[in-house]
Formats: C-alpha cells, sequence, structure tokens
C-alpha cells in the first residue's frame, strides 16, 4: 500500500518520465536513421544548443525586450480596459448597445490585421505594442462589467446607508468588489498580450524572442530553433503559472 | 374602451427604433464620420486611410470576383481539415485524461499549461515536416485547436452525471459502449464549446501560416494586399474576414445550444 506522499507525487513523477522517455525514444530512431535528423534533431543536441542559444544570441536582451513590450501593451489594456468597462457598466444603455460588439471583439482574428498595423505604426515595437493591446482589450472590458455587475447588493446597500456619494459609492464598494474579477480579465489580457507579441515578433521578424525563432530558422539551425522555441514554450507556462498564483492571492485576500 | 386603452399603450412601448438599436446606429454613423473625416484630412500618407466609396467599391470587387472565392476555399478546406484532426485527437485526449484521476495528474498539467503557448510559433517545426503547402497550414490549425478541446472534453467528462455512468456500467458496456453511448451524448455541450473555442484558435493559426509562406488562402491574399500597397483591398479582406470569423463563431455557438445554457 504506497503511502499518502507516494501518491501525491506518482503522477508527476509518471507524467515527467513519459516526457523523458518519448525524447528518449526520439533519439534512438533519429541515431538508428529512422527519423531524418535535418527533419528532427536530436533531443540530446536540443538541450546541448540551449547554452549556445542563451550566450550567443543575446537572449537576455530579448527576453527583456519581449518583456517591455508585453508590460506597455498590459499597462494600455489595463487602463483603457477597466475605464471602458466602468462606463459601459455606468450607462446601461451603452453596456446593452456594445457588450454584443465587445464579446464579438474578442472572437474575431485580431492578429491577422497585423499588416495593417504595419502600415499604420511601422516595423517597430509599436506595431507590436498596439496589436498585443487591441488583442487582449476584449477580456478586460468583458470582466470588469461582469465584477461591478456581480457586486453583492447587501454591500451596496451598506453604501447607500451610509449615504455615500456615487464616486465614494464606487471607490469604496463597486471597486474593492469587481477588483478580483478585473484581475481574471486583466491576467486574460495579458496571456493574449504575451501570445500576440512574440507570435507577432515571429511573423514580422522584429523585436525579442519571437523574432530569434524566425531568425534560427531561417538560418536553418535546426536545434538552435527547437531549443528557442522550447525556450519561449518555458517563458510562457512561467508567465502563465506565475500570474495564475498572482490571481489566486488576489482572490483569496478578497 | 379598455380593449382600445390597451392597444394603446402596447403600440407606445414598441417605437419605431429601441434605444440600444438607436445608440448602436448612432455610435456606428460615427465610427463612419470620423474615417471619413480622417481620410479626407490629409494627416495620413495617401491611401493609408482610403474614404469610405473607395472602401465601398474595393469590397465590391473582392466579393464579385472569383479570386476571393477560390482563397476562401482553400482556407475553408485547411481549417476544416486542421479542425478535424485537431478535434478528434482532442476529444480523445480529453476522455482519457477526464476518465481517470492518475492520468489527469500526470498530464493534464501539460495540456493546461501549454494551451496558452503562442502556437505560431511551432510553424518552423511544422514547415520542417510537412513543407510549405497545405500539409504545415493544417498542422497548424490542428496544433492551435487540439489544447482547448481536450481541456473542455477533461473539464466535461468530470461533470458528467455519475448516474448515467452508473447506468452504463450495470448494463456492463465495455469501453468503447461508455464512450459512444454514455460520455460522447452527455458531453454535447462541453465538445461543442471546445469545437468553438477550436475554430476560433485553428482559423487564427491556419491564417498566420498563410501571411508567413503560402500562396493561396485568405491569410495570403492578406499580405499580398500589403506588399503590393494596395490598402482598399486590405481592409475589404479584413472587413470579410472578421465578419466572416464572428459569424461562424455564433453559428456554432447556436447550433450547439450553447446559447440556451447562458440563458438558463
Amino acid at each position: 500500500m504506497p503511502s499518502a506522499g507516494t501518491r501525491r507525487v506518482l503522477p508527476t513523477v509518471v507524467g515527467l518520465s513519459s516526457i523523458v522517455l518519448i525524447l528518449a525514444v526520439v533519439e534512438i530512431l533519429i541515431r538508428i536513421g529512422l527519423i531524418n535528423r535535418f527533419i528532427v534533431p536530436l533531443p540530446s543536441d536540443v538541450a546541448k544548443s540551449f547554452g549556445r542559444v542563451i550566450v550567443e544570441e543575446d537572449i537576455l536582451h530579448r527576453f527583456l525586450l519581449t518583456g517591455w513590450e508585453c508590460l506597455a501593451a498590459g499597462v494600455l489594456l489595463t487602463i483603457f480596459g477597466v475605464a471602458i468597462g466602468v462606463l459601459l457598466h455606468q450607462v446601461p444603455l451603452m453596456r446593452r448597445a456594445c457588450e454584443t460588439w465587445v464579446a464579438a471583439m474578442a472572437s474575431a482574428p485580431l492578429v491577422l490585421a497585423y499588416p495593417l498595423f504595419l502600415v499604420l505604426f511601422g516595423r517597430s515595437a509599436l506595431t507590436i505594442i498596439m496589436l498585443a493591446f487591441v488583442a487582449g482589450l476584449a477580456p478586460v472590458i468583458l470582466k470588469t462589467i461582469e465584477g461591478l455587475s456581480t457586486t453583492r447588493r447587501v454591500l451596496i446597500n451598506v453604501g447607500r446607508s451610509f449615504k455615500l456619494t456615487p464616486a465614494q459609492q464606487f471607490w469604496k464598494i463597486y471597486f474593492p468588489s469587481a477588483l478580483p474579477t478585473i484581475f481574471v480579465g486583466i491576467r486574460l489580457g495579458l496571456i493574449f498580450a504575451l501570445i500576440n507579441v512574440v507570435g507577432v515578433e515571429f511573423l514580422i521578424n522584429f523585436g525579442g524572442l519571437g523574432h530569434l525563432i524566425n531568425e534560427l530558422a531561417e538560418r536553418y539551425d535546426l536545434a538552435g530553433t527547437y531549443a528557442a522555441i522550447c525556450f519561449v514554450v518555458l517563458v510562457s507556462v512561467v508567465f502563465f503559472m506565475a500570474t495564475e498564483r498572482a490571481e489566486r492571492w488576489l482572490t483569496s485576500a478578497a | 374602451m379598455a380593449d382600445i386603452g390597451r392597444l394603446t399603450r402596447a403600440r407606445r412601448a414598441t417605437p419605431w427604433m429601441s434605444p440600444v438599436t438607436l445608440v448602436r446606429v448612432v455610435i456606428a454613423l460615427s465610427v463612419l464620420v470620423v474615417w471619413q473625416v480622417m481620410a479626407v484630412s490629409g494627416w495620413f500618407y495617401g491611401d493609408v486611410v482610403p474614404s469610405l466609396r473607395i472602401v465601398t467599391m474595393a469590397l465590391v470587387k473582392l466579393l464579385s470576383g472569383s479570386d476571393f472565392y477560390w482563397n476562401l476555399w482553400a482556407t475553408i478546406q485547411e481549417v476544416a481539415i486542421g479542425l478535424g484532426i485537431g478535434g478528434v485527437l482532442g476529444i480523445v485526449a480529453g476522455l482519457v485524461v477526464g476518465a481517470n484521476k492518475f492520468l489527469a495528474k500526470a498530464f493534464e498539467p501539460y495540456l493546461y499549461y501549454l494551451g496558452p503557448t503562442p502556437k505560431i510559433i511551432f510553424f518552423p517545426i511544422m514547415i520542417m515536416w510537412f513543407g510549405t503547402g497545405y500539409g504545415s497550414k493544417i498542422a497548424m490549425g490542428a496544433v492551435s485547436c487540439f489544447f482547448p478541446i481536450a481541456l473542455n472534453v477533461a473539464a466535461g467528462m468530470r461533470q458528467i452525471d455519475q448516474v448515467l455512468i452508473r447506468v452504463g456500467q450495470s448494463f456492463r458496456a465495455n469501453p468503447w459502449q461508455m464512450a459512444l453511448k454514455i460520455y460522447l451524448p452527455a458531453m454535447r455541450h462541453p465538445i461543442i464549446n471546445g469545437l468553438r473555442l477550436g475554430l476560433g484558435v485553428a482559423l487564427i493559426g491556419t491564417l498566420l501560416a498563410e501571411t508567413k509562406i503560402s500562396n493561396r488562402g485568405i491569410g495570403f491574399m492578406v499580405i499580398d494586399a500589403y506588399t503590393k500597397f494596395d490598402m482598399p483591398r486590405m481592409y475589404a479582406i479584413l472587413i470579410v474576414l472578421f465578419v466572416l470569423a464572428i459569424g461562424a463563431n455564433t453559428l456554432v455557438a447556436r447550433l450547439g445550444g450553447l446559447d440556451d445554457i447562458k440563458q438558463k
């Protein structure tokens, strides 16, 4: 009978072992020639090229550039997204008229307008930031509206009984109550922003980490390309986990 | 008399245009007016913001030519095959992970955390594996839609009414029968929702791949208009594309009865 600790870590061990096993099988299949090594590099070569990519390709600088673009888009979509959400919540008629449009905007492939943004803002970081901002805006607006609308009736009544002014009612009751939901929206917006920043960097061959993948692929540096892709995936996963932690902390604190 | 009174009130209650529609019309007209002002102001380089007349003409030209429909058909085929492959793999993965707690703990974190990564960065690998033609675009669509579908199906599996599962077990249904007769019918909504989300991301994955390397499809048309600096045509393609994407999303949600769930 396995102990509780073993039962807890066993699935994680099985998951990790399966990945290692798959990589080992791929390594063997490439070495015996069943998989073409000019299409799929040896996993051991990919692991070795991590150090080279990090040192030679100035990955820290690229990482910071991508991070800065995400941060700028994040600040923009927080300011505008929350402001538009608050406005739509405060004016019910506008909300009824526009909420469906915002939801529709969320389902439109806005990133495909990147050639248009290239024309408007040039081949620069501004294009990437603006596109990430536009792509991440809808969830922030929708979640802000949702957060403000689901403020508990009892809290609103407490504010009324204290005869709070509309501004006080908003800052003391509505906004603090909606903050966790608003953060869920900002988190979604930031994830959309990161996806779009890296994607557009790759597509327009400009900027940080996405640009690096494109450059390595164009040089036909197979192991380097795979290593860079793994690095970007790792960065995305860490980013996703960090924002998830922050969201949990904020939700439990509220 | 009382009846007449009631009718009069009813007529008053339904004005010619509801306030919501009126606001929508005002917003739409304002956008068009601002656009036209920007077009004629000379603030932008020529053609960056073409006048409404020119965009309308480009839209008519686009929709009346066969070129657009040929490229649209190419994109539809790529997205449909990608969604088919990614959808089947996602449903199978979701069923397997959702049915077994141990497998869920072992593998679902990978699905969950890899789901929101930017999929377009895998495109160089797809080109190496499947070439620059249809194959790599279909693969991009499949990779993009696999994750949301698998996660939705896995989550849906855990929400199935246990009574239904016990009914299947009491009839001694084999795993295949359980999947076809119990799990899949009970999970219509999560699957449709997964497919709806999958359709959106498969569309984005395929179209972005087309803008990178392709000689067919709507993505190719957009980047072709950009390289030729044919801005009215680019606006026309983007407008039609956004309308089609939003329409497809709404249609899938409606066909799957997702609107009914929300209303409940």
